[in-house]
């Protein structure tokens, strides 16, 4: 009996190292303009179609599209951000949202009327079932397991980007002082738009990711925007160790909840995050100043 | 040199009001003279143009953008199912009742939301809407996941139900416009929109914000109750994931940023204009949301004071002032 609920934590915490893939991008945004993306969740499924699409037409592994895929995206991402979403920033809270609320309607109808509404399934083969005996009754999947630790290198690399790098200042510099940052000479339209690329990247990888895991439908995305932000706001703002973090507890709350109800999965989900709303709104692990 | 006085009435006001009391005066009989199909969409019109009236109080006005209001839509909805199917209270009362439950439930749900900053704020309340949503799946005196129908209409003959129906619809649309006007004409109205244009500034000056923007929240989400109830006494059917599907606020959203986000003509023109748009397109299917999202980011970016915004500057034109003007 110990041993399932322990199996079922397990299970919890590889699959919090999707949602936390899923929260870095949106994080990633935040973090460098203020900007909430409503679409988050319908790019991450556009990462998703895009890989079924080049799977399909070229019988490739879908890993091995992934990288296509994902430098799409991210040039997406730039143009994106250069062509619309700088437009909408510094004017108050509405026009982000608003643009970006209307382009997830635009995406999620597109993709309904390119695939239908039917699941789809990125086909992985073997990659997807083969699994790792640790004992009598736990047994974990290789690729759980190595979504997991994907996604601790995509922290590690981040947090690494951010702190050591040029990029990285010019992006926090860009995000505490936007009108100051072009004195020294950064044209932060660019930087904006290159941090976009990066979050588009590593959304297009999520995506392809849960393709991969599991199937998904045009409809599925504002699901994931939910998990992405209540990650984000689970770990606490500004800290992408938070954000990981986040994402683990998120997942356990969901795998334990599903497993006392098939009901409650989703439900345990959103009430973890109401919790910690309520008793610790900076989050668990905000970024000390 | 005589003292300036303030203006508060224009010409094109007095005009509006006599515009507004005619087509009040059409649409009060209209149950005598129409079928009830043209009822039924009526009720849809007016159910869309509270939620409309209201989101825009709510963000045109308080600048607090929730993309979950939804929530309050789907509880007033489930409050008339439980209340009239199982409670054996009359369908019509629950009308008003939904509103105080919506108001109620609203209450700490601010105080909770109200800890997330700007754009989290938004997807902070969809996660709450999700929550509502989940949890009345589970609920099987309800009809869990599949919802059930409202028994309790079938007691109430036809000619009966539908006329009350639409005229507690278009009550509601009239008071939701009037209570906005007259909300914004005073001096809380004003605190309102020196919120909305600035914080800081206006907490400088005394405005006490947070009391502000908790009532805001509080009378947007009883509109969206009220609504919630009407919609589905005209439906006879609720289902979770209907009452609390997020493309009730995506609509309300299109809605006030086409007519006119920040102004009263604004959510009318934008839901005659929506109704108008989905009578003739709705055919179209996908491709309709996708014109639709796709007007919405446009206008955002190009016009973003909407169609009764660029009306109201370019003409001087306002049917409902809420200005204060110095003349001489």
């Amino acid at each position: 009996m110990l041993l399932e609920w322990l199996d079922t934590v397990l299970q919890g915490v590889l699959l919090g190292g999707l949602y936390a893939m899923f929260a870095m991008g949106l994080a990633l945004i935040w973090g460098v303009m203020r900007l909430v993306n409503l679409a988050h969740g319908d790019f991450i499924l556009l990462g998703a179609y895009a890989a079924l699409v080049l799977a399909e037409s070229t019988g490739l592994h879908p890993l091995a599209a992934a990288p296509l895929v994902i430098a799409v995206l991210a040039l997406g991402g730039y143009w994106l951000q250069r062509g619309v979403l700088n437009a909408t920033l510094g004017k108050g809270l509405l026009p982000p949202l608003l643009v970006t609320f209307g382009l997830s309607i635009v995406i999620q109808n597109l993709l309904l009327e390119g695939f239908s509404a039917d699941s789809k399934a990125l086909r992985a083969e073997t990659l997807t079932t083969a699994s790792l005996r640790l004992g009598e009754s736990i047994a974990v999947g290789w690729f759980p397991l190595g979504v997991f630790v994907a996604a601790l290198v995509l922290v590690l690399a981040l947090q690494l980007l951010f702190s050591r790098t040029a990029l990285g200042r010019e992006m926090r510099a860009a995000s505490d002082d936007p009108e100051t940052v072009q004195l020294m000479g950064v044209d932060q339209r660019h930087t904006y738009a290159l941090a976009m690329a990066l979050a588009l990247a590593l959304m297009a990888l999520a995506g392809v990711l849960l393709g991969m895991r599991t199937s998904f439908s045009p409809t599925d995305g504002p699901a994931y925007l939910l998990f992405a932000f209540e990650a984000v706001v689970i770990g606490g703002l500004g800290s992408f160790w938070g954000t990981f973090a986040g994402g683990i507890l998120l997942g356990v709350a969901q795998t334990v909840g599903f497993r006392i109800d098939p009901g409650w999965g989703l439900l345990f989900g959103h009430l973890v995050f109401l919790a910690v709303l309520l008793i610790r709104p900076q989050g668990l692990f905000p970024r000390t100043r | 040199m005589s003292a300036p006085v303030v203006v508060r009435a224009t010409r094109a006001s007095r005009f509006g009001a006599g515009l507004a009391a005619a087509a009040l005066a059409a649409g009060a009989t209209l149950p005598w003279w129409s079928d009830s199909g043209t009822m039924r969409l009526a009720i849809e019109f007016f159910s869309f143009l509270v939620m409309a009236q209201m989101w825009n109080l709510l963000a045109g006005y308080g600048g607090l953008v929730s993309i979950g209001h939804q929530a309050f839509l789907g509880l007033g909805g489930y409050l008339l199912f439980a209340l009239a199917n199982h409670g054996g209270v009359n369908p019509f009362l629950c009308v008003p009742l939904a509103g105080l439950a919506a108001a109620l439930v609203a209450w700490p749900a601010a105080k909770l939301l109200f800890r997330l900053q700007g754009g989290y704020f938004a997807i902070g309340t969809w996660a709450l809407a999700e929550v509502f949503r989940l949890l009345l799946a589970n609920v099987s005196m309800l009809g869990g996941g599949s919802g059930q129908s409202l028994m309790a209409m079938a007691a109430i003959p036809r000619a009966t139900r539908e006329p009350f129906a639409y005229w507690m619809a278009l009550s509601a649309a009239v008071a939701a416009v009037a209570a906005v006007y007259l909300l914004l004409r005073s001096r809380h109205g004003l605190a309102l929109t020196a919120i909305r244009d600035s914080e800081v500034a206006s907490a400088s000056q005394g405005v006490d914000v947070a009391f502000t923007k908790l009532w805001v929240y509080i009378v947007s989400a009883a509109g969206f109750g009220v609504v919630g109830a009407i919609y589905y006494m005209n439906i006879l059917r609720i289902s979770p994931n209907a009452a609390f599907d997020v493309s009730w606020t995506a609509y309300v959203i299109f809605i006030v940023v086409i007519g006119g986000i920040g102004t009263i003509e604004g959510p009318i023109v934008g839901t005659l204009l929506f109704f108008a748009l989905r009578e003739t397109l709705a055919t179209f299917g996908t491709w309709y949301l996708i014109a639709l999202g796709a007007i919405a980011v446009v206008v955002m970016l190009y016009a973003p004071q909407g169609l009764w915004g660029w009306v109201a500057a370019r003409f001087d034109l306002h049917l409902f002032p809420t200005r204060r003007w110095l003349r001489r």
